[in-house]
């Protein structure tokens, strides 16, 4: 069951602002979709490997060359604030 | 004569014969778009750009989340407000070095989350057909512009029927390729296991034109798959003899609108009066693709959403009142001020199916139903060369009618979710028009990389039909 506390958790975890009104419209959607996708336990899946991907590939690996890329001041130009060729952020430790 | 309504094949062959230039089409099309672009709102911003010279610079328009070199692209969101990437998407480039002419930016679903185009934070999309219905999504822009000759291709990506379901809505041919067959480098991701860019086109013949200039590998995609090009134009044939057409039971249920059900059981007696091999298959596992698709993607659309931070680019804000430490106040503040609706909704479940305790119960759940769903559809493909269904359960609905309703929204790709959840090529074409003059569509599925064997099958009920010169007056 889908609870304000649940919802507060998960807008943590998701890096996600929400007011009261908000959280109470996602304990009702996140309620509904969760019943509706529930009937997944209907199925036997015993023995069946999931399946993250459909192609027949793994490590897909380039060849260890440099080649052209952005430069740092190219990366940087639509930063929305950077100092010294870096990203700045507000205070990270307090 | 309305140049705007006339395909690229069309337009080539006029032009080759001098009886046009290929600065009359552009204009023919920047006329149109600027006389009809408040109606559909198509377009979020479109540019004057004039080609490189070549013979026939067609003038394409690119979803807005497809990166374009020095130009905004948002994903229709406010998150990405002014964000102007440094590089072209590999379709981009293929599209610029065939002389392609990029119009602008096309409207759709914020992140492409949604089936109706009416979550945009760019405004609403209307359909051509009927300005108080919806296009379709989320690639709505995409399919209305080439529904109104607002372009005269578009470029739309596809994660649970985002080219398919709004080419039947607005009337026009849209084409999800194979996953691996067209590069995703400068696709902004939604989720990354199952996204395919491919055309739409007001036919077939245009669609395996701009399907050969999109194909291809491309080592920054590491998802693409290293097998040649054919050339599509040729594969178009209008010979069904022998072709084996599946008729998939389980999609034929109740709730699909009379006159779809009707349309497309006529396009079934077309294929076997002209002497294909019609039979009756079983995709057993049908009934869990929506549930497992809203999972799976969710999840990956939460992973791939976590990049938007306020940190490298778009917007950034902060609460006027501290709450948390400095840095997460900005993150949350930024995310929630970025974020529309539907975008906050699929992230919340997203993570919530990823959280710990809950992982196994949902998503790895979801991954085994859809081992279960591919190896349904592996298995119809020994008997049956493509499957034929509608391609959603109705025609284009009303503006609001879904918005207030998320699930009824999802069931709207009920059809379409299983060709990305096995990672296999699915058209969609015109087969016929409601009581209401809105159009409808058909659905061919085929095996990974028969693309040809799809574009053939379409072409010969196109050919016989002439659905695809019908036009919305606007």
């Amino acid at each position: 069951m889908i609870t304000k506390e649940t919802v507060n958790y998960i807008a943590s975890l998701s890096r996600l602002h929400i007011d009261e009104a908000e959280n109470a419209g996602f304990v009702r959607n996140l309620e509904d979709i969760l019943q509706y996708v529930a009937k997944l336990n209907k199925l036997d899946v015993a023995g069946v490997l999931p399946t993250s991907h459909v192609l027949k590939m793994e490590n897909v690996f380039r060849d260890d060359k440099v080649s052209p890329s952005l430069t740092q001041q190219e990366a940087l130009s639509f930063a929305i604030e950077s100092h010294a060729g870096h990203y700045k952020v507000p205070k990270v430790i307090e | 004569m309305d140049l705007f309504n006339l395909t690229a094949n069309q337009l080539l062959t006029m032009i080759s014969s001098g009886q046009i230039s290929a600065a009359d089409v552009l204009s023919s099309v920047r006329v149109r778009q600027q006389a009809v672009g408040q109606k559909t709102n198509a377009f979020i911003r479109t540019y004057d750009e004039t080609g490189n010279g070549a013979a026939f610079p067609v003038p394409i328009g690119i979803k807005d989340n497809i990166c374009v070199k020095g130009r905004e692209v948002t994903c229709a969101s406010k998150i990405l407000k002014g964000f102007r990437p440094p590089y072209d998407a590999a379709v981009v480039e293929k599209i610029k070095a065939s002389g392609g002419i990029v119009l602008g930016s096309l409207n759709m679903d914020e992140f492409a989350f949604g089936s109706s185009t009416e979550s945009s934070s760019y405004g609403i999309v209307r359909n051509p057909w009927d300005l108080g219905c919806v296009p379709g999504g989320s690639s709505g822009g995409s399919a209305a512009a080439v529904a109104a000759g607002e372009a005269v291709w578009a470029i739309g990506s596809d994660t649970g029927g985002s080219i398919r379901q709004p080419a039947s809505f607005c009337g026009v041919v849209g084409l999800k390729p194979t996953y691996g067959r067209v590069s995703r480098y400068g696709l902004i991701a939604f989720g990354s296991s199952l996204d395919q860019i491919g055309p739409i086109t007001k036919d077939t013949t245009d669609c395996a034109r701009l399907l050969g200039i999109l194909a291809g590998f491309d080592h920054r995609d590491s998802t693409s798959v290293d097998l040649p090009v054919p050339d599509y134009t040729k594969s178009l044939d209008r010979h069904v003899r022998g072709l084996r057409v599946g008729i998939p039971k389980e999609y034929f249920i109740d709730g699909i609108q009379p006159s779809v059900l009707a349309a497309v059981q006529a396009a079934i007696d077309f294929y076997k009066k002209e002497g294909a091999l019609i039979c009756e298959i079983s995709l057993p596992h049908t009934e869990y693709a929506v549930a497992t698709y809203y999972i799976v993607a969710t999840a990956e659309a939460s992973s791939n959403l976590a990049r938007f931070d306020g940190v490298e680019y778009g917007l950034r804000a902060v609460p006027s009142r501290p709450r948390k430490a400095g840095i997460v106040d900005m993150y949350e503040e930024t995310r929630a001020k970025g974020f529309g609706n539907e975008a906050k909704r699929r992230i919340m479940l997203g993570t919530y199916v990823l959280s710990a305790g809950y992982y196994d119960a949902y998503y790895l759940r979801a991954q085994k139903a859809r081992t279960l769903i591919k190896n349904d559809l592996d298995k119809a493909f020994l008997d049956c060369d493509v499957i034929l269904s509608p391609t959603a359960p109705t025609t284009a609905f009303r503006i609001g009618e879904k918005t207030n309703d998320p699930l009824s929204m999802y069931l709207s790709d009920i059809f379409t979710i299983p060709a990305n959840l096995a990672g296999i090529p699915a058209i969609s074409l015109p087969c016929g028009f409601d009581e209401k003059n809105l159009p409808i569509g058909l659905q061919l599925m085929a095996a990974p990389f028969a693309e040809e064997r799809l574009l053939a099958a379409a072409f010969a009920y196109e050919q016989a039909h002439g659905w695809h010169v019908q036009r919305a007056k606007l």
